[in-house]
């Protein structure tokens, strides 16, 4: 889980993410965000997330980028 | 729809570039994002720099330029040709249109056919499906199919949306019939229910143009656009070419026997590169079999995407040897759709620069 707001503070330095319930609802994450998400993903991990999981669900909590991590082959 | 055509070809492409260069780098202070974040994109997306066509250039002024090019270094004659076909969304009036322009404007024969078809980045598939039904009445006649826009000139310089992603090419091909064409297999399809995913929404008769629709306004994405620019809801486009392309490609294969891996390269509309790649994945294509790098170079070239693949990657191939392509398109519209066929040997492939 660390790791995760790590990487997104690391993305968006200037918001909370512990304090957020919905990271894309409360405009802490665009799409433009998600992109640069999903690259830094991949990366780190290892995996392709397919262009499908692309979409807001998966990147509106810590827990649903492990969930999608996982999905894709990652181990986190 | 679905269509299988024969004997034709595509004999010469020419790209003609306008001489501005933009660069992303240089543009990342019009934008109100914070510097880090904007850079990031630029791998991501494969933004470097775009072309830009000057404020006083018009689509037609490309197409002229490149026409004459071909006229005045005999690789079309006036004789040869059949019919015009300009495919776009800048024309440069409401009235005349685009095609009796360059018609006038490069003093061709009264007996050749004009039309205009309004299409943005599906616009070359729809101009060859054009060009290949007219062929049929057209025996030794040629059809010169132009795709050009501007869309440069409709996009906000504050939108870090959208312009960094445009950029203006103008196509000329030259499409003929050929008594040893192979079968070229041809779908698209539509979704006008999601029509306004990519939109100008003032400028023709539904909203004029006024003082009000030029207003620059703060959209909810951050970005600063007005009513007369080009909106792309960037999300929704992408979640629909990942969910509707490639089970389309793979039920077309499928469909007429294409074997995929004689396929020798994929030339697809170039949005960016983040998408294709996703795209490539799916389809399990190599990427080097997909070229993802127009964008990098000269910005989303809208209809002229896929001839714009071919000059840059392929000028001396295709002009050599022949190729089993699979060229495929997504966009405005929403519009979708691939042509599969033999690609090669043609009479010229190349990029002209203008001072436009």
């Amino acid at each position: 889980m660390e790791e995760i707001y790590k990487i997104l503070k690391d993305l968006r330095p200037e918001f909370d993410f512990t304090e957020s319930e919905d990271f894309v609802e409360d405009g802490f994450l665009d799409s433009f965000d998600i992109i640069s998400l999903v690259s830094t993903i991949e990366e780190k991990f290892n995996v392709k997330i397919d262009g499908l999981d692309v979409v807001p669900e998966n990147f509106c909590s810590a827990e649903a980028i492990i969930a999608l991590i996982r999905k894709s082959g990652g181990t986190i | 729809m679905d269509a299988v055509f024969r004997n034709k070809r595509i004999s010469g492409i020419l790209a003609v570039l306008p001489e501005t260069e933009s660069y992303f780098d240089d543009e990342i202070g019009n934008y109100d994002f914070p510097e880090k974040q904007t850079k990031r994109l630029k791998k991501v997306m494969g933004f470097n720099k775009h072309r830009l066509a000057k404020d006083s250039s018009t689509a037609s002024d490309f197409c002229v330029e490149g026409l004459n090019y071909l006229l005045n270094n005999g690789k079309v004659r006036r004789e040869e040709i059949g019919a015009v076909i300009v495919v776009g969304l800048s024309p440069d009036y409401f009235l005349p249109q685009m095609s009796n322009i360059i018609h006038g404007k490069c003093d061709l024969p009264q007996d050749v056919l004009c039309i205009d078809m309004p299409q943005g980045c599906c616009g070359f598939l729809l101009g060859l499906m054009e060009s290949f039904m007219l062929l049929d009445y057209m025996k030794d006649k040629k059809v010169v199919l132009f795709n050009s826009d501007i869309l440069s000139h409709k996009v906000s310089k504050h939108d870090r949306n959208d312009f960094p992603l445009v950029g203006d090419v103008t196509t000329v091909t030259i499409v003929e019939n050929d008594p040893e064409g192979e079968e070229i297999i041809f779908r698209l399809m539509a979704d006008g229910a999601n029509r306004d995913c990519l939109k100008i929404p003032a400028g023709g008769f539904a909203m004029p143009s006024s003082a009000e629709t030029a207003e620059m306004v703060a959209a909810d994405d951050g970005n600063k656009r007005c009513l007369d620019n080009l909106h792309m809801n960037g999300a929704e486009v992408f979640n629909f070419v990942q969910r509707e392309v490639p089970p389309m490609l793979e039920d077309l294969f499928k469909s007429y026997g294409v074997e995929q891996e004689k396929i020798d390269y994929y030339l697809f509309h170039q949005p960016n590169k983040f998408m294709l790649q996703k795209l490539a994945d799916k389809l399990n294509v190599p990427y080097e079999k997909l070229f993802m790098n127009v964008v990098e170079n000269y910005g989303n070239p809208s209809g002229a995407s896929i001839p714009t693949v071919i000059t840059h990657n392929l000028k001396q191939e295709m002009t050599e040897k022949t190729y089993y392509c699979c060229l495929s398109a997504f966009g405005s519209g929403l519009t979708w759709g691939a042509i599969v066929m033999q690609l090669g040997k043609m009479d010229f492939c190349k990029e002209i620069e203008t001072k436009l």
